[in-house]
């Protein structure tokens, strides 16, 4: 099983190394879309307008980055994997590598964003577990619901039609949470909103883990 | 073909659950309107809405989780009947949401002064409404009934619990003006006097009861539209 992950979010590393576009084209994404926010807001000195719109440049960045990862497997080779490994295994090693991404991705927004529009944060520390644990939830939530849009005839539309709401518990809690942050408050105050993140994360692996089974044989 | 309502014992024609889902409704609209209610302060005369508003949405919820483990049901054996239950339950309680929602913003009306604030609750509403919509969806773009219904059971099972994550854990974390949270006290803490529960458990029973009965009805439509179908390919 652990071997069939590892082997399996390698190939995922090595198909994605050799052509490197996709993964550029989400740092594209990610510059033209803050520099966009940078020419129409020139400046935010609100905490509150500088949290959300870094969350909401995130959310549609992840959409994106994590909403290809089953949508774009061919027929074909699914059936290959369906014939060599264990469903659980296949999308525990795609959870694993969306969330790598999703990482590198937050670093980079985040580096972007702090270039153009400027940095409010106050507590780097928070923060930078907002970004880790944000990053991690969005990868887990869109690799299931990339799954179950696969499914289906215009994918990247539902796709995020179907996100959006699920999400939305989530990303009300972390915007909360990094607002925090930036405010410099002290953690004590986030206890509760990091372990509802936590919680978060470990029903949707759970989930993830018991559900996708279902959605594998087609 | 499977028809819930056959089995059941009838009374003039109709299974004796639907006669007493008749019976719990009338009831609540007319004794919530007679009966006495605790004069409170902002509330007044709405508390009544009580009634209306929070039973429907009661209702809501328990067709919901109906249909979440019609879904595990349908996961597990992989049979048509429960597949159609679980998505004819979810337009049903879609429904009801909407009726708990257009009672609830009359109220706010008439209490906060406003029909939409940013409330967590309603916020949770809202959200709720979303990933059902989604849902119905999702279920219309897969032809393939298999998996349609195993694709759509799927999702089914992880929005029900975003949600619950939604409108159960995340008002407890902030201020909302619904009882209970917030510092608010809860209704069952100063009215609930007898009168009230008198007529606010029948309510649940009885709006529950209807929308069982339109589920049952919709599922009998499914079932012979579905069966016409096979026939006309033959």
């Amino acid at each position: 099983m652990l071997q069939q992950v590892k082997t399996l979010f390698l190939k995922e590393f090595t198909l994605e190394w050799r052509n490197r576009y996709a993964l550029n084209g989400m740092l594209l994404y990610v510059i033209s879309t803050v520099f966009v926010c940078y020419l129409s807001f020139r400046q935010i000195t609100s905490v509150p307008v500088w949290n959300a719109l870094f969350w909401i440049i995130m959310l549609f960045a992840s959409i994106n980055a994590v909403g290809r990862s089953f949508i774009q497997e061919r027929k074909g080779r699914l059936l290959y994997y369906y014939s060599i490994s264990s469903p659980q295994a296949f999308v525990l090693a795609k959870m694993a590598y969306n969330t790598l991404i999703m990482w590198v991705i937050a670093l980079m927004a985040y580096v972007i964003y702090f270039l153009f529009i400027g940095d409010l944060v106050q507590d780097h520390l928070m923060f930078g577990l907002a970004l880790f644990l944000g990053s991690t939830g969005f990868a887990l939530i869109l690799t299931l619901m990339s799954a179950i849009a696969s499914k289906t005839e215009n994918n990247m539309s539902l796709m995020a039609i179907l996100s959006f709401p699920v999400q939305l518990p989530f990303l009300m809690t972390l915007i909360k949470f990094s607002k925090n942050a930036v405010d410099g408050l002290d953690p004590s105050v986030s206890y509760n909103l990091i372990i509802v993140l936590v919680l978060i994360i470990v029903i949707v692996l759970a989930l993830s883990y018991i559900l996708f089974p279902y959605l594998w044989r087609d | 073909m499977h028809k819930i309502g056959e089995t059941s014992t009838q009374i003039l024609g109709l299974a004796w659950w639907k006669w007493i889902a008749i019976a719990l409704v009338l009831f609540s609209l007319t004794a919530g309107m007679i009966l006495d209610v605790p004069r409170l302060p902002i509330l007044h005369e709405t508390i009544r809405n009580l009634y209306y508003h929070v039973t429907q949405w009661f209702g809501m919820m328990i067709i919901l989780t109906a249909s979440l483990v019609y879904s595990i049901i349908h996961l597990s054996k992989g049979d048509r009947r429960s597949d159609i239950i679980a998505s004819e339950g979810i337009n049903v309680a879609l429904f009801m949401g909407t009726l708990g929602l257009l009672t609830g913003m009359l109220w706010a009306k008439n209490t906060w002064g406003t029909y939409w604030t940013g409330d967590a609750k309603l916020n949770g509403v809202a959200m709720g409404m979303l990933v059902y919509l989604a849902y119905t969806v999702l279920r219309g773009s897969m032809d393939e009934e298999q998996k349609r219904g195993r694709v759509s059971a799927v999702y089914n099972i992880f929005a029900y619990v975003m949600f619950m994550v939604f409108i159960m854990v995340l008002p407890r974390m902030t201020d909302s003006l619904h009882p209970g949270n917030g510092g608010n006290p809860g209704f069952g803490g100063y009215d609930l006097n007898n009168n009230m529960k008198l007529v606010f458990y029948p309510a649940i029973i009885g709006w529950t009861l209807m929308g069982v009965w339109l589920v049952n009805v919709r599922v009998r439509i499914k079932s012979i539209e579905e069966n016409r179908l096979s026939k006309s390919h033959q």
